[in-house]
């Protein structure tokens, strides 16, 4: 049963991964956004097979929430119907497809063949939310108020951009 | 079906990197492209996540939380100077946009 819910949510994070960079049904940005949000729900779902409770609850916090509302709200500005028929470039597509899946091969092959993919996870790791916190107050304070600066700055910065008589 | 260990995670982690990086290459909406880039930090993330399960280490996770924090910050600027390019050029799409080419 454990290992059923892995397989099951790494079969949904592919196919919905698939999904939003190619499907072969709609190339409606919009369609593209909501494959986007359940690729993120199944990835916090990993996250829980992997005892990163906080993390899960975060992924889908900001990403299946804020994220993604700023995506179809950007996407409804936009008005990008006529973007859908456009053609697609066979031979970029044929080399872009061959050389990334020439990359995924090599790492793939990598991974399998280097001895710390073997390594197993030792008893008693946990991912709570009381260790996490507990890190980041301690050890990764500067960081953490560094990243306060970076929203701050990121903040400033759009509402410059959004000024619509930039001088 | 083996029970899932590091490996099984990464090769999770390396597919849809991959997926990503297809998306950046093959598609030509900016959108698209830039909802492609979210992947890419998400695979990244899932690898970091598996790692630090693996040895027993939380610092991974820390990255991971600092990795989602950085990208929402950089997914509202990015949207941001789309909206500005829109209103600029009338396009979100990347054969439009090739003025500073030779």
């Amino acid at each position: 049963m454990q290992d059923f819910s892995f397989y099951l949510c790494a079969f949904l994070t592919l196919l919905f991964g698939l999904l939003v960079v190619a499907n072969p049904f709609s190339r409606n940005p919009v369609t593209s956004a909501m494959f986007l949000a359940l690729t993120m729900i199944s990835l916090a779902g990993l996250f829980v097979k992997l005892d990163a409770f906080f993390l899960a609850a975060v992924q889908i916090l900001v990403y299946a929430g804020a994220v993604m509302v700023l995506f179809l709200f950007v996407i409804m500005l936009l008005d990008l119907k006529e973007e859908a028929r456009r053609k697609i470039k066979v031979a970029g597509l044929v080399i872009g497809t061959v050389s990334v899946a020439a990359l995924a091969f090599l790492a793939l092959k990598l991974v399998h063949e280097s001895p710390f993919s073997q390594a197993q996870a030792p008893e008693g790791s946990e991912g709570s939310a009381l260790s996490l916190g507990k890190l980041l107050f301690t050890d990764f304070i500067l960081p953490f108020e560094v990243m306060s600066i970076l929203l701050l700055v990121a903040m400033v910065g759009v509402i410059l951009l959004s000024k619509r008589d930039l001088k | 079906m083996s029970h899932p260990g590091l490996e099984h995670y990464l090769a999770v982690s390396i597919l849809l990197f991959c997926l990503g990086l297809f998306g950046v290459i093959a598609r030509r909406n900016l959108m698209i492209i830039y909802m492609s880039l979210e992947l890419l930090l998400n695979a990244a993330s899932l690898a970091l996540v598996a790692f630090s399960k693996f040895n027993g280490n939380l610092r991974g996770q820390i990255l991971v939380f600092f990795i989602i924090t950085v990208a929402a910050a950089e997914v509202a600027v990015g949207l941001a100077l789309i909206v500005a390019l829109y209103r600029k050029r009338q396009t979100a799409h990347v054969e439009d946009l090739v003025s500073m080419k030779l």
